[in-house]
């Protein structure tokens, strides 16, 4: 099928099955789920991946297309994206055959749900400082410890979960990677509530909680490589959907703001071309970038600068938006309170900006790395987390 | 929309580099406007005629095209008319005028433009242009023109009669000024003033320089900072640099993205020019200069000396973003653009 074919097919599944409303995660997953079945069953799930594990084996070309068709809807797959763009593909890219027949059709096709658990309390930013442990039992591991910042954890039927497996050696040179049942027997999910007031995150107990060895992904001690493999993955997928989503429902944007703020004022006015030039020249950066990419050009850690203005964006705009409205945007209802309280997040989910700008500096600018005090110490004389 | 460059924009980008390094380099910038660069340049390079119409001799190419070459001698700091002139030939592409377009594009011609509107008698005109840019330099003056018929574009010569000109002392060393007054001078009107669209087009022709001298403030510290040693460790270790330099990257990624787009609007979609040209001027114009500012800084001390390149980029930068009126007009323009 030629590209313009695949297109107007796309188009065509996509009028037909895209909801129409959002779906309330309170119905249950049932109809996310079935949608996500639909959309599987369609050949929209897994586009680029190997036929062998359940995938479409096309090109990015057709997923390209796919996305682009699919921005015009808001498609509820959501509660999936962990799997579809982290933990799937360090499957598809590090895992074993086995794991590979087990896991990725059921992932594809929203059977089976995937959370992520790299971070800890005392290891965020620096991950692989993390503390949780797995001790080898014959044929098992036994895990103890804590995760949090997981997201959909409580929907989730499997988790790629880093551990530490041992402690006389250097801190990135004694990680595991596994895959863990979180309906198992000791693994406690907990919501973690956000300053929001949202609860998207839990934090994950692990009560001595047995995988099995078949369940490792990757050599043992060699899972630092494989987290950089999902890492890699996250930082895909954020930078692919940056700067795609309209401003149409952001209330600190111009076009909200103008309606509810008064414009006759030179002070709102200049205010507000600020705010204009601000989004545009973001904006106009991810388009370019997605231009590059469509040109085969990697944006690689370019897309950490965008992230980092994104989020300062972000900021930005709740900021100036709740000073042009004034006292009532102090109301906890009002749609700039909302912005204000959720604008943090975005500077800190998926990388700190100190970390955006570390990332920017080293590998986009070439500038020399800080001088690491932690690279060489093993694990059990090392400081981590929060030292009082 | 555009914002990527094509094969032959890289390439066009790859000879203006090449040939700058070679015949421009930083030491000579200072020295000022040296004719025999400026010959080849147009000669060898054909960057004059750039945007002139084939039909008039030139290359027939885009506002896309010249702000490639724009970026290159921005980063150069290339002294003379080069930007005057392309500004000239921008306004008369719009207002084709034979004579100048074919002199400019075949390099025997440089020009300069001012905003001032003199009286016109029908042959001559008088008044003081307080700043004009590279006035010293340029051969041809084109100003607008009142006369009975309304306003005109009308061409002076400099060296002409009823010109005198005063060299201006500049705040940027590579780049000149002069006042020119003008008493009973004779001018060629060219055709009617346009409307509009000179302005905008002078905008996205400075915001492409602008690029290139941020490009270069930015490129130069990157490289100290990766050589200068203080307390043991090479300064783009510390966070503290390191940090200034990923936000600097950050507004040269916005600008270069800025400039592609007004440039593209320029050349494929009008409609878009004026919003896009007010946002690359009110944009790029502040980022080059606190670039600029800030690539001067970290350079400590040394960076503050006579000797060292660092206060050319910030002059430059302080000069190009006054250029064209104080940065409000750009930000009164996009309100009103926007309709606020």
């Amino acid at each position: 099928m030629n590209l313009a074919d695949y297109r107007r097919a796309a188009r065509t599944w996509l009028r037909e099955n895209a909801p129409s409303d959002d779906y309330q995660e309170a119905d249950g997953l049932t109809r996310v789920k079935e949608f996500m079945a639909a959309l599987y069953d369609a050949g929209y799930s897994g586009i680029t991946w190997s036929k062998q594990w359940g995938g479409q084996g096309l090109t990015q070309a057709e997923e390209r297309v796919f996305d682009e068709e699919a921005r015009h809807y808001t498609l509820p797959t959501q509660v999936f994206s962990i799997g579809l763009g982290m933990t799937g593909p360090t499957i598809v890219d590090r895992g074993t055959d086995a794991q590979r027949e087990r896991f990725l059709r059921p992932l594809l096709r929203g059977e089976e749900i995937w959370c992520q658990l790299f971070s800890e309390p005392g290891a965020g930013s620096d991950v692989a400082s993390l503390q949780t442990k797995a001790v080898r039992d014959g044929d098992h591991w036994i895990i103890n410890g804590q995760k949090v910042w997981t997201t959909v954890a409580h929907h989730a039927d499997w988790g790629l979960l880093l551990t530490r497996t041992d402690v006389e050696v250097p801190k990135h040179k004694g990680l595991t990677m596994f895959v863990i049942d979180m309906r198992h027997p000791g693994v406690t999910v907990r919501p973690l509530r956000d300053m929001s007031g949202r609860s998207n995150f839990n934090e994950i107990f692990f009560d001595n909680v047995p995988i099995p060895d078949e369940h490792r992904v990757g050599e043992v001690n060699d899972g630092w490589s494989v987290a950089v493999t999902t890492l890699l993955h996250e930082r895909l997928s954020i930078s692919a959907g940056v700067g795609m989503g309209g401003q149409k429902d952001n209330p600190a944007s111009v076009a909200a703001l103008r309606e509810v703020v008064d414009t006759t004022d030179p002070l709102v006015r200049d205010e507000l071309v600020e705010l204009h030039i601000r989004s545009r020249a973001l904006a106009l950066f991810n388009q370019r970038l997605a231009q590059e990419a469509k040109a085969g050009i990697f944006p690689g850690a370019r897309g950490s600068a965008a992230k980092l203005l994104l989020a300062e964006l972000a900021l930005y705009q709740a900021d100036t938006g709740t000073r042009l409205v004034g006292p009532e945007a102090a109301l906890a209802d009002h749609p700039l309170a909302r912005a204000i309280s959720l604008a943090p997040g975005m500077a800190l989910g998926g990388g700190t900006n100190e970390i955006m700008r570390n990332i920017v500096g080293d590998r986009v600018l070439g500038l020399p790395p800080e001088p690491r005090v932690d690279k060489t110490v093993p694990f059990k004389d090392l400081k981590v987390g929060t030292q009082g | 929309m555009k914002l990527v460059l094509s094969q032959e924009q890289q390439e066009l980008r790859e000879a203006v580099r090449a040939f700058l390094s070679s015949a421009s380099p930083l030491p000579k910038a200072r020295q000022g406007y040296d004719r025999q660069v400026y010959a080849r340049l147009n000669g060898e390079l054909g960057l004059s005629g750039l945007v002139v119409p084939e039909e008039y001799g030139g290359a027939g190419a885009g506002l896309s095209e010249l702000a490639v070459a724009l970026e290159e001698t921005g980063a150069a700091l290339l002294p003379g008319p080069f930007l005057s002139t392309a500004f000239t030939a921008l306004a008369l592409t719009l207002a084709p005028d034979k004579e100048l377009l074919s002199g400019i594009a075949e390099g025997r011609v440089t020009a300069t433009i001012d905003g001032t509107e003199l009286p016109f008698d029908g042959t001559t005109v008088s008044g003081t242009l307080a700043r004009v840019l590279s006035g010293m330099d340029a051969d041809v003056l084109v100003v607008p023109a009142r006369g009975a018929g309304g306003v005109s574009m009308a061409a002076v010569d400099l060296a002409g009669p009823g010109v005198t000109r005063t060299e201006l002392e500049t705040l940027d060393l590579t780049r000149g000024q002069a006042q020119v007054v003008l008493d009973g001078a004779p001018a060629r009107v060219l055709g009617p003033a346009p409307e509009t669209g000179i302005f905008d087009r002078l905008c996205v022709a400075l915001a492409a320089e602008q690029l290139g001298v941020m490009r270069a403030a930015l490129d130069s510290i990157v490289a100290y900072a990766k050589i200068r040693v203080a307390f043991g460790r090479y300064i783009g270790s510390y966070q503290g640099v390191k940090h200034k330099l990923a936000d600097m990257h950050g507004k040269l990624e916005q600008a270069e993205s800025i400039v592609r787009y007004a440039a593209w609007a320029a050349d494929e979609s009008p409609g878009e020019l004026p919003e896009a040209a007010a946002l690359a001027q009110a944009y790029v114009g502040r980022a080059c200069f606190e670039v600029a500012r800030d690539h001067l800084l970290l350079h400590g001390g040394i960076g503050y000396t006579w000797e060292h390149d660092a206060h050319l980029f910030y002059k430059r930068a302080k000069a190009d973003e006054v250029l064209l009126g104080p940065p409000r007009v750009h930000r009164v323009r996009l309100a009103q653009l926007l309709e606020l």
